[in-house]
């Protein structure tokens, strides 16, 4: 078995334009920056990304957005990057705004085979649209679909050969269903390690859900809001 | 005298109870964290997957690994716990938050809340605060009680788009508290200072007012 790759480039061979790509990361933490770096590198376009944000403006998601290589954009929070509001607003750029409860547990659905399910987030709001509205326990509900992508794209703390992955602190979010609704899910780490020197209880996504690995380099890991206390 | 913004979070805090897991929105709900009473042990969730939010850190212990849902660095307190944002979610959509306070732009007397988007001018996304609002078993509202411009945010109906419907059940603001009940919002304590006639004022929505309302204690 061997799923280890060289560096980002060779992670994200296959991706063609109008691809589908989950990334992984909240605001900019835990975002695989390598891969997205690697991307907007390409010519790449029509890309489909699904993530809890857009990135600031010139980083993370933000570049892709910038170089026009998204056509449309699902998240759950979009505030801190003004040239996706800018985009947005103009019709550039399509937008699904999304729970994020809902979109955790449509990726968490998606990557387990469950179709669809029904969820109370989103009743009586825009986010209803024409979905199929049920009563549970004298409660309104919302059915939700599973979502899953061509490609998922993933930043650990640590990786073995084989996949199996740790996260680090607040950087596991999304990244953990993430890592399961890829049909190619590539996860990138800081620190890769031989298949079999891990810790088998402290394992977060075991190795099944993962076909390429590889150990990024020159992590910026960008702080959106660094706030401190004095003492 | 209407509170300022650390007025309200000490009014929030003595929502608290011990043994509480709370979930603080983004603002004035924030700062109530620093005014849980002592000998009081309250575990803040923060839905990007962290149970127990610490202090801000010192200059020294940034670590951009560690953020709350706001994206500000953060630290966690002995014995917190990681995990990924579907569990989180779970923890919410389960009802096992004891406490959810959160901002909003506009609460109806029926209960519904909008919070999340003000059309052609602000397209940020709902983030979580959706998922909070229609799973919390409660679900305090902090705000002021009327906008920069003076207009009402306790209203009859609301006019932006609803983050959730029917799910209020108490306001907490600087001039009052008031909860939701049929009919009205129902008028509970007074900022210190604040008559009943300028609460009167500055709510849109009915005011249902029974007998002496007391004055908040802060």
């Amino acid at each position: 078995m061997n799923k280890v790759v060289k560096n980002a480039n060779e992670a994200i061979e296959g991706i063609r334009d109008n691809a589908t790509i989950m990334f992984g990361g909240f605001g900019l933490c835990g975002i695989p920056e390598n891969c997205l770096k690697a991307l907007a590198e390409t010519k790449i376009k029509g890309l489909t990304c699904i993530s809890n944000n857009a990135g600031i403006d010139d980083f993370g998601l933000g570049v892709l957005l910038r170089k026009h290589q998204m056509k449309k954009m699902i998240a759950s929070y979009v505030g801190e990057n003004k040239e996706f509001e800018r985009q947005l607003l103009s019709g550039e750029l399509e937008v699904e705004l999304i729970p994020q409860g809902t979109l955790a547990e449509r990726i968490r659905a998606g990557g387990a085979g469950i179709p669809a399910f029904f969820v109370p987030a989103g009743y009586g709001t825009e986010v209803q649209g024409d979905k199929e509205v049920r009563e549970f326990n004298g409660k309104m509900h919302l059915l939700e679909k599973g979502l899953t992508a061509d490609f998922a794209i993933v930043k650990a703390k640590t990786g073995d050969t084989h996949g199996n992955l740790i996260y680090n602190k607040t950087a596991y979010n999304f990244n953990g269903v993430i890592a399961t609704a890829g049909r190619i899910t590539i996860a990138e780490v800081e620190e890769l390690v031989p298949f079999g020197t891990l810790d088998p209880n402290h394992i977060h996504t075991p190795g099944i859900f993962v076909q390429r690995i590889f150990q990024g380099t020159n992590y910026e890991k960008r702080i959106e809001f660094a706030t401190t206390r004095d003492k | 005298m209407a509170l300022d913004k650390h007025g309200i979070a000490k009014r929030i805090a003595r929502e608290l109870k011990d043994g509480f897991y709370v979930n603080l929105g983004i603002g004035i709900p924030t700062l109530t964290a620093n005014y849980i009473p002592e000998g009081m042990e309250v575990i803040l969730q923060s839905e990007n997957g962290l149970l127990g939010i610490g202090p801000f850190p010192t200059k020294d212990e940034i670590d951009p690994d560690l953020i709350n849902a706001g994206k500000q660095t953060i630290t966690a307190i002995p014995g917190a716990a990681f995990f990924d944002s579907s569990n989180s979610f779970g923890m919410i959509r389960g009802g096992h938050i004891d406490l959810t306070v959160l901002g909003a732009f506009e609460v109806s007397q029926e209960g519904d809340i909008a919070s999340w988007k003000i059309p052609g001018k602000l397209v940020k996304g709902m983030g979580g605060a959706m998922d909070l609002v229609a799973s919390a078993r409660n679900i305090i509202v902090a705000t002021t009680h009327t906008d920069k411009d003076g207009k009402s945010k306790l209203i009859k109906k609301c006019t932006l788009p609803l983050t959730g419907v029917k799910c209020v059940k108490r306001v907490i603001t600087d001039l009052a508290v008031v909860d939701i009940v049929p009919g009205g919002f129902k008028l509970v304590e007074r900022a210190p200072g604040v008559s009943v006639e300028e609460i009167k004022d500055a709510t849109e929505g009915i005011l249902i007012i029974e007998g002496d309302i007391p004055e908040m204690k802060i």
